[in-house]
């Protein structure tokens, strides 16, 4: 464990991320898809927003319309914009400091970062409009994983922010976007890639490498080839300041200011990807700061005494309706039917809860911090929901 | 529109989290279980498919796991392999190495090529006939427009050599309705319901490949009729619920909270159904599976899930 303490933050109350949120400057939600990591990261940074103060800033990947349209960044790019007051008003909350937000957008930030670290104004231009570039920048999301992370150090070094909290992409594994920059710095500095584009920067074939680019030659034709070893000729002028940078990037999420929250619902599938995050976080030497459990039934579904009252319910339901039928104005059958219903779907209900908090008594990481947040029938499309979910998350 | 098992090849889709594996493995073992010889693949090789068929870890080569159902997990290196040894005649052993690891390198940079050699393989096997149909458990809503498109993508960056005249076939096979269809797999809520009207529009604009089905998973059970919720408000007045409980014998609000739950729940869910509906083409079918109140999720589940999906399909 990376925990410098050894133990429990003095500052921690069980089941709750005020101490975290406290204490450290960056705070990255991850975790499986589809159980509700966005909303988590942006209640989380509104929380901390409201409550401990300071300016706080939600760097989000793909948040819901609505709730983009209630912190206001529908469509605004990379452009960091803070949540008015007014949004917090409405909530009947008047913050103690300031929650900013920003989208990250992947295209925009792969070509911020050439136009940094590329030599001169003509390779810029070059790789901006080579087609492999675009095609990686553009199309295809894996290059979300690396930029997500670049663009955090990036807004963390301009030091505004007093607590950033991050939303990473949804990811083919959930390390992908942990190993990002070491994956790009070993991309960079590899002798294949320098093997690969020898040949065509010195147009001399390298009796070592013929027969593999015969092959390649017959597979991709010449013309692809060249255009990969342009593409990497490029890169290569970027080399040094790209190393450094996804050194630096790697180097930010192991210090201390920097925390892990994993996020999960008591599914089997999400749950086991999740344990599985959270040993993967603590095997590099990264803060697991908690385990937020998220969709959480209620535990009233798991009392023993309303379990038989309902199996009562169900099996009693023909006298019970005829004792009860004059009192709520109904015809009998209607009412057995009735209560036979609310009986069995307890029972349903019954069942998923008991499950769930088996999957939870299993859980083998014992983080520091454990958070369950309970089911919200409703969802969360604004700030007033947003705080809502934000209380359970600080233990209220 | 052919029907759903009626293809040669079918993509299965979703948001995380949706349940795009089970659906998957539901499909395949319903079409298996109709008489269709059936591949299963799983692209993202996390190894789900052999946990829910409850079978060993699948591998490149495809097993049967079930009678009529075969299974497989996606390994791109091994189809670059078997694509060399078909097409080239290279003789692989040994002298693949460098290969494969420059291919792993020009991967990373250019990610199209770990695609095509995916949709490469899967229309291989459609092209082939060696089964009637093939269910790819494919990458989640942000990543399979990327896929689809990878031979028209791969078609603009190379001019020339194999993978050029390689590509066109499979476009053939991805355009052709009758014979390749998408599905999208989601559940009625929020998010999901976003991604999925989302991702049809992209389909229609980015892909050739036509949408064949939105499959809409955990559809939670009404509880009651329209008149019966009225009755079912009147229950939940105090003197009501306190004689109810009296009745009963104990506290009757938590099981009744309950029953208020499950009405909200399937209230909100529905309103996305609605929004999911008219956000979709008129003509492309939703089928619904039900919200299973399991103990386990195994090859249980997953025969309940095809046993939904064989009636949703008209069998």
């Amino acid at each position: 464990m990376a925990n410098e303490s050894g133990g429990r933050r003095a500052t921690d109350r069980p089941g709750s991320l005020d101490g975290l949120l406290t204490s450290r400057e960056i705070v990255v939600a991850c975790g499986p898809g589809g159980v509700g990591k966005t909303t988590t990261a942006a209640a989380a940074a509104a929380m901390a927003a409201a409550r401990i103060g300071g300016k706080v800033l939600v760097l989000t990947v793909d948040p819901a319309r609505r709730l983009a349209d209630a912190l206001g960044i529908e469509g605004i790019g990379n452009v960091e914009r803070r949540v008015p007051d007014d949004a917090f008003a409405h909530a009947g909350v008047r913050p103690k400091g300031e929650l900013w937000a920003a989208m990250l957008d992947t295209k925009e930030s792969w070509d911020a970062l050439i136009r940094t670290h590329a030599p001169d104004e003509r390779t810029r231009d070059e790789i901006l409009a080579n087609p492999l570039y675009r095609n990686i920048s553009g199309r295809f999301v894996q290059s979300h994983d690396y930029i997500a992370m670049e663009r955090l150090f990036e807004i963390h070094a301009e030091g505004t922010y007093d607590l950033i909290v991050v939303d990473t992409p949804p990811t083919r594994n959930a390390l992908d976007f942990l190993d990002a920059p070491e994956r790009m710095a070993d991309f960079f500095s590899s002798r294949l890639l320098r093997w690969l584009i020898v040949p065509y920067r010195s147009r001399l074939v390298n009796f070592a490498s013929k027969p593999f680019y015969q092959v390649a030659d017959r597979i991709l034709g010449t013309q692809f080839l060249e255009d990969i070893a342009e593409f990497f000729i490029l890169f290569q002028s970027m080399y040094d300041g790209f190393v450094e940078r996804a050194r630096a990037v790697q180097r930010l999420l192991a210090e201390r200011r920097t925390s892990f929250v994993v996020v999960s619902t008591l599914e089997a599938v999400p749950l086991r990807e999740a344990e599985f995050f959270a040993e993967a976080l603590t095997g590099r030497k990264l803060h697991l700061g908690a385990i937020v459990l998220n969709k959480v039934l209620p535990a009233y579904l798991r009392d023993p005494a309303a379990a038989a009252l309902s199996e009562r319910l169900t099996e009693q339901a023909d006298s019970v309706a005829a004792a009860l039928a004059p009192m709520v104005d109904a015809a009998e059958p209607q009412l057995r039917r009735v209560l036979a219903e609310v009986g069995q779907s307890f029972a349903d209900y019954r069942v998923v809860a008991q499950r769930e908090a088996e999957q939870q008594a299993m859980l083998q990481t014992a983080p520091e911090t454990l958070v369950s947040v309970p089911f919200f029938d409703t969802d969360i499309y604004d700030l007033a929901g947003l705080l809502r979910l934000g209380a359970r998350l600080f233990g209220e | 529109m052919v029907g759903l098992l009626d293809h040669q090849l079918v993509f299965v889709t979703g948001k995380g989290g949706v349940g795009k594996t089970t659906v998957a493995s539901a499909l395949a073992l319903c079409a298996a279980e109709h008489g269709r010889r059936t591949l299963l693949c799983e692209v993202d090789a996390k190894g789900d498919v052999a946990a829910y068929l409850e079978t060993g870890p699948t591998a490149f080569a495809a097993r049967e796991v079930v009678p009529g159902l075969f299974a497989m997990s996606m390994d791109t290196e091994a189809s670059l392999r078997e694509y060399l040894r078909l097409n080239l005649r290279i003789p692989v052993v040994g002298r693949i190495g460098p290969l494969a690891r420059a291919f792993d390198f020009v991967a990373t940079a250019a990610p199209g090529v770990r695609e095509i050699l995916t949709v490469g393989k899967l229309c291989y096997e459609v092209r082939e006939r060696h089964y009637d149909l093939v269910v790819v458990d494919a990458p989640a809503t942000g990543h399979i427009v990327g896929q689809l498109t990878a031979p028209q993508a791969i078609n603009e960056l190379v001019k020339v050599g194999l993978i050029r005249s390689q590509t066109d076939w499979m476009v053939d096979i991805l355009a052709d309705a009758a014979r390749t269809g998408l599905v999208i797999v989601t559940t009625p809520e929020e998010m999901p319901v976003n991604e999925t009207m989302e991702l049809a529009g992209r389909v229609e604009r980015e892909t050739k490949v036509q949408l064949a089905s939105v499959i809409v998973n955990r559809v939670l059970p009404e509880l009651f009729g329209h008149n019966e919720e009225e009755v079912f408000d009147h229950l939940c007045q105090p003197e009501v619920a306190a004689e109810l409980g009296r009745l009963v014998d104990g506290d009757a609000s938590p099981v009744l909270a309950a029953a208020r739950l499950a009405v909200t729940l399937r209230r909100t869910r529905a309103g996305h159904l609605e929004r999911l509906r008219g956000g979709l083409p008129p003509d492309v079918p939703m089928l619904y599976l039900p919200f299973l109140f399991t103990r386990f999720h195994g090859l249980r589940t997953i025969r309940q899930v095809a046993g939904s999906l064989s009636e949703e399909l008209g069998f």
